[in-house]
């Protein structure tokens, strides 16, 4: 049995100018221990799939279907049960460690307040735990800047707190919603190499959303990829990047500069990112594609399994993407 | 070949008051810029590459002349702009343009898109009819991929692609020698970046542009650019040609970002060698004595603390800020 089991999620949104559909129909499990990326563009639904399972979408979102954690289902759960599950069992990390951190209160105190909350320590214990903590995060000093502010510390670090705090009650399953994004690629890769640590060390399952298909590559046992609130494909990464089966994926690949490669002419994706509001009722890819047929349009494509471990949403028989 | 831009010992000092100092006690100084030099030859493409707090802006912004130089020179065909007249200065104004960051805060809300592209023809070229002027911004909107017939719609109906687009038309209204695009794909998705590279690698080629791409995506750098400078803590490391310096440099500080920067390949990306660089950058406002990257280097030596290490050149356009400089292979995998 999966650790978390999301079954034909949506998620969506209301809005003065009508709904929003954010996430559509999205089904997917990760396995204790596994790391599982989810790709995709902005407005992809790829953090709002996240958001939705732990609770935390907007005021004016609904999510329907299921999200199955052990087996309960925490989007009906209460408020009071959900509470003893994120954190605890659940933890996620963010973009912008500034805006996760509350300004005002020491480091000391936020990290303390979920060990006392989760697994009743004095203060005193819990303070120690956090330092010790921190310590494993490779931030120098610890024991003194624990009482730090989270001003006093710069972006690589906060997220380094962030990890931390969420690894306080040694969760099973992190989710990390672009956590190297606004950070700079020496950093990025300290990060990510932390995160690798911790995977082995505590066997934690994560959930890694970015758009950064570079950042994939390096980290994550299986790929899933998002379009218009809808998976297009997913599988295993290295067979997944060596031959996508849909065309969105085959665009992605080559619509990115590699280092390691002298291109001519980055071979583009026509067109804009959809708009959530007037989504297509077929294949929500279909303005874009290059191989769109005439089918595409108004016929959804199922997401068929094939091959080892994959699934792919598309008419187009795999063959003939190009 | 002729040389458009050189820039000799170039230094950018920025006055920092301590909050709650008194008005009499004299500032602290930021060198966000120290001693540069390098040339770009017409046509090309020069990227700009190093971490956040590098001094990447603050160096496009004194070559454009919105931030006055502390100390050497730049020269622009010919003339050293801080010795400029006010008439050779409006000329310079319109021959370098920039396009920015935030397509859509780089755009004034209230004005339409028509205002936007037309404004730098109505400043420096006021006797321009209207007719003429809509006349050129429709043949230029239709040049960077916009539809000429949203001439009259505000920024806000246009995704961060299409603002994009807008800026760049902006930029190109004048036909300037060169553009300095200051992380120009950074805020956008992947399919979109694409576009946007292509478009000025085209525009390029075809009016002739010279320029100068500041990016932290290494990548986009390489595609773009014919010389790549390194930048750590307002000074040059290295300084290349692009393939060279993504493959093969030779300064530690090169080696360790590009070494950084994943590539979208399983395979390649678990068997790369990489040296992971330790801490982060140190301030502006006290750099370390001696070579600025000294503090994080796994090649410091107790002479690095010392004297300032010499941009040697290696030949072939090939310059290097280091005394143990060694040429590393950063795409190696382990065997």
């Amino acid at each position: 049995m999966s650790l978390l089991e999301i079954d034909n999620m949506r998620v969506t949104f209301t809005t003065a100018d009508g709904d929003v559909n954010a996430v559509n129909g999205v089904s997917f499990g990760i396995d204790a221990g596994e790391t599982l990326a989810i790709v995709g563009e902005s407005g992809s639904g790829k953090s709002q799939t996240a958001f939705a399972a732990m609770g935390l979408l907007a005021k004016n979102g609904r999510a329907t279907g299921e999200a199955r954690f052990d087996g309960k289902d925490l989007l009906k759960m209460s408020l009071r049960d959900l509470n003893k599950i994120r954190s605890k069992e659940i933890a996620m990390i963010f973009q912008d460690p500034m805006t996760s951190l509350n300004p005002y209160i020491r480091i000391s105190e936020q990290m303390a307040e979920v060990l006392m909350l989760h697994k009743g320590l004095s203060k005193t214990d819990a303070i120690a735990e956090s330092a010790k903590m921190l310590d494993a995060v490779k931030i120098p000093d610890a024991r003194n800047r624990i009482r730090s502010f989270p001003h006093e510390f710069s972006g690589g670090m906060r997220q380094r707190i962030m990890i931390a705090m969420s690894l306080l009650c040694q969760p099973r399953l992190l989710i990390a919603d672009e956590p190297t994004t606004a950070l700079d690629v020496t950093v990025q890769a300290q990060i990510m190499q932390l995160l690798g640590e911790i995977r082995d060390e505590f066997g934690t399952a994560i959930i890694l959303i970015t758009h950064d298909l570079g950042v994939v590559a390096g980290f994550c046992d299986r790929t899933l990829v998002l379009y218009g609130g809808q998976i297009m494909e997913d599988g295993p990464t290295q067979a997944l990047f060596d031959n996508p089966s849909h065309p969105y994926t085959r665009g992605l690949l080559k619509a990115v500069p590699r280092l390691d490669r002298a291109d001519a002419e980055l071979l583009t994706i026509a067109g804009e990112p959809p708009d959530m509001s007037r989504l297509p009722q077929g294949c929500p890819f279909s303005p874009r594609c290059a191989q769109v047929q005439n089918t595409c349009a108004s016929l959804r494509p199922e997401l068929q399994g094939f091959g080892t471990d994959r699934r792919r949403a598309c008419l187009l028989p795999l063959e003939e993407v190009a | 070949m002729s040389t458009i831009l050189s820039v000799r010992d170039l230094s950018v000092t920025f006055d920092v008051r301590r909050p709650g100092s008194w008005p009499w006690t004299p500032p602290n100084k930021l060198q966000a810029v120290s001693q540069m030099s390098f040339d770009l030859e017409a046509g090309q493409c020069l990227g700009v590459v190093g971490e956040s707090g590098s001094g990447k802006s603050t160096l496009a912004r004194a070559i454009v002349g919105t931030v006055p130089s502390s100390q050497g020179v730049i020269d622009f065909e010919g003339h050293d702009l801080a010795a400029m007249s006010p008439a050779q200065r409006r000329v310079h104004r319109r021959d370098v343009q920039m396009i920015f960051q935030d397509p859509l805060a780089a755009l004034n809300p209230r004005m339409t898109v028509g205002e936007i592209i037309a404004e730098p023809l109505v400043t420096h070229e006021p006797g321009t009819s209207r007719t003429e002027r809509k006349k050129r911004v429709q043949e230029l909107m239709e040049k960077v991929g916009l539809l000429p017939n949203l001439i009259n719609r505000y920024p806000h109906e246009f995704s961060g692609g299409q603002c994009q687009r807008i800026g760049i038309a902006r930029a190109l209204i004048m036909k300037p020698k060169l553009l300095i695009c200051d992380e120009p794909v950074s805020a956008l998705d992947v399919s979109v970046q694409a576009q946007v590279v292509n478009l000025l690698m085209a525009l390029q080629r075809d009016m002739g542009l010279s320029m100068i791409f500041i990016a932290h995506d290494l990548s986009v750098v390489k595609h773009i650019s014919d010389q790549i400078i390194v930048m750590y803590l307002g000074r040059q490391m290295e300084m290349a040609d692009a393939e060279t310096l993504t493959t093969r440099p030779e300064h530690p500080y090169s080696q360790a970002l590009i070494s950084s920067v994943p590539i979208p390949d399983p395979a390649l990306e678990k068997a790369r060698v990489r040296p992971i660089l330790e801490g982060e950058l140190p301030s502006p406002l006290a750099p370390p004595s001696g070579c600025v990257f000294r503090t994080r280097c796994p090649k410091a030596q107790a002479s690095c603390a010392g004297d300032l290490p010499v941009f040697k050149d290696l030949g072939q356009g090939h310059f290097v800020a280091c005394p143990f400089h060694a040429a590393q292979d950063v795409l190696a995998v382990t065997a």
